[in-house]
């Protein structure tokens, strides 16, 4: 038996929550070297306000120049241009999460051997580290203008993405439901088809549509290096100082942009 | 004999001895159970038979066949001999009951046709005969995770039972299940097992359970077997042996008329 009583409310009133950095010295050291930094960095910016004023007023004419836009006058080159893009992204989509399911196995730790591991490990932070006007200009050089290029990148850029998260996913999947079908005899393809499929399923339906809606953006940009599609149509616009053209295209590529958004985040509640 | 493990040891990468050198001998359908505290082996036990763990050495004959030597092919053909039942039921979730059924039959069927769900007429037959038998006929088409505890593990017995085996490997049956289902189960699987002919491995906490069900008790401790016996002569020694020190006397059934109530500390 203690002599003295325990006493619980002297010790809730001493209580404080852990902080985030143990050592006090080094937590306000750590944020004293930030605020000190944010003051220095602030005061080497150089501002030429009479410059950006100038700026605003250009910047005002030159989308007064979007005004009215004009959908008419070059509607067979945009009509051209979209359906160009539209056909690179679905076939990238298509192609790209077809070959991001075998590297997406391969880099699942707990369904692939060490080398092969890193061997689809390698292959997806290549693909992911290069952001795809690189890749683009890569693939024009290669392949030549046209939307050929831009659906090649879009097809390796849809690799890293998908076969990233897939693997993640199936990383985390249910053990033991693997486990089972395992224990049924299954081959090593029934199992990925029986005991893996149906726990990621959702995942890559929902991250294929998803990814879709991303390529269709894309696919707008890469047109800028040459690489084919809406972007090509909406670059010769501007080339030629065809501001209403230019804003049509815009005003285009941001309602398909609504579009595919609402469907594929539509597609994501409905898989779940 | 049924299934002969002779020798059978298990070490673990991170150098942990799980079994040493386990003898055991189940005769053609023997419902056995095997009683142990947590991290005893039990459960590296029956996986070892099946070799969803390997094991480090020693041999494991099931009915003639040497498991721990074959090839890849040959292992998924002795697999299908084994039906597995698992604590917390392993259903494939999305998948339906009838799908969690039939891929009992996976070790029989080639690729395509289990893509398809193309099983021969005769397996579907099966499922609802067997789906039938356990009172479940009537969620076919119910996803998996749409049942209770109870029907989920009767549907885990039901694709166990769809690998038409020779031996159950059951694993900690009822260990999620309250008091009640857990009995039905329990019994369920002893009557299966009598109708068939199975035999069945059967780890178990529930000692009291253990000896309700299975005739033949098996106890282990830190992977070695330190009690085989008939469930009648399990005593409270028995049982020390095989925990370690406790009150015993409130846990066994049979031998509680010889013994003195225990007076409560």
């Amino acid at each position: 038996m203690s002599a003295t009583a325990f006493d619980a409310a002297a010790a809730a009133r001493a209580w404080r929550p852990p902080p985030l950095i143990a050592s006090p010295l080094l937590r306000y050291a750590i944020y004293g070297g930030a605020l000190l930094y944010a003051l220095l960095a602030v005061g080497t910016l150089e501002v030429n306000w009479a410059r950006a004023a100038e700026g605003l007023e250009r910047g005002a004419r030159f989308i007064a120049g979007f005004f009215p836009p004009d959908f008419v006058t070059k509607r067979h080159d945009i009509m051209e241009g979209l359906m160009e893009s539209l056909t690179m992204t679905v076939v990238s989509t298509v192609i790209g999460v077809a070959l991001s399911i075998p590297v997406a196995v391969g880099a699942a730790r707990n369904l692939a051997p060490l080398p092969i591991y890193l061997f689809c490990r390698a292959i997806i932070a290549i693909s992911r580290t290069f952001q795809e006007i690189i890749i683009a200009i890569v693939f024009v050089a290669m392949v030549g203008f046209g939307p050929l290029a831009g659906m090649l990148t879009l097809s390796f850029a849809t690799i890293g993405f998908m076969a990233k998260l897939i693997a993640e996913d199936i990383e985390d999947i249910a053990e033991e439901q693997a486990e089972a079908v395992r224990a049924t005899g299954a081959s090593w393809f029934q199992l990925l088809a029986w005991g893996i499929l149906p726990q990621v399923k959702p995942r890559l339906i929902g991250l294929s549509a998803y990814r879709l809606d991303i390529n269709f953006r894309e696919s707008a940009v890469l047109g800028l290096v040459g690489a084919g599609g809406i972007g090509d149509t909406l670059n010769t616009a501007f080339d030629r100082y065809e501001f209403d053209t230019a804003a049509a295209i815009l005003i285009v590529i941001i309602a398909i942009v609504l579009a595919a958004e609402y469907s594929s985040s539509w597609i994501r509640r409905k898989v779940q | 004999m049924l299934l002969t493990l002779s020798g059978l040891t298990k070490r673990y990468p991170t150098g942990d001895l799980a079994l040493k050198g386990v003898n055991l001998e189940v005769p053609k359908g023997q419902v056995m159970a095997l009683i142990g505290p947590s991290g005893a082996g039990k459960s590296t036990l029956i996986r070892c038979v099946n070799r969803l763990v390997e094991p480090t050495s020693g041999s494991v004959v099931l009915d003639g066949t040497e498991i721990t030597g074959l090839g890849a092919a040959a292992l998924r053909r002795a697999r299908r001999r084994m039906g597995m039942i698992f604590q917390e039921y392993a259903l494939v979730e999305r998948l339906t009951v009838m799908e969690n059924v039939l891929s009992g039959r996976l070790g029989y069927v080639g690729f395509w046709s289990s893509w398809f769900r193309r099983f021969p007429r005769r397996d579907v037959e099966e499922a609802f005969r067997l789906l039938h038998r356990v009172g479940l006929d009537h969620m076919v088409d119910k996803r998996a995770d749409a049942l209770s505890g109870g029907q989920r593990q009767r549907v885990g017995i039901v694709r166990a039972l769809m690998q038409d085996p020779q031996l159950l490997l059951v694993d900690e049956p009822t260990a999620s299940l309250d008091p009640k289902t857990s009995r039905q189960i329990m019994r369920l699987i002893l009557e299966l097992c009598e109708e068939r002919g199975l035999a069945a491995i059967i780890n178990i906490h529930d000692v009291a359970l253990a000896q309700q069900f299975a005739r033949r008790i098996v106890g282990l401790r830190a992977g070695e077997i330190v009690f085989d016996g008939p469930a009648t002569e399990l005593t409270p020694e028995v049982l020390t042996t095989i925990y370690g020190e406790e009150d015993w006397s409130q846990t066994i059934r049979a031998v509680e008329e010889d013994e003195e109530e225990a007076v409560p500390a």
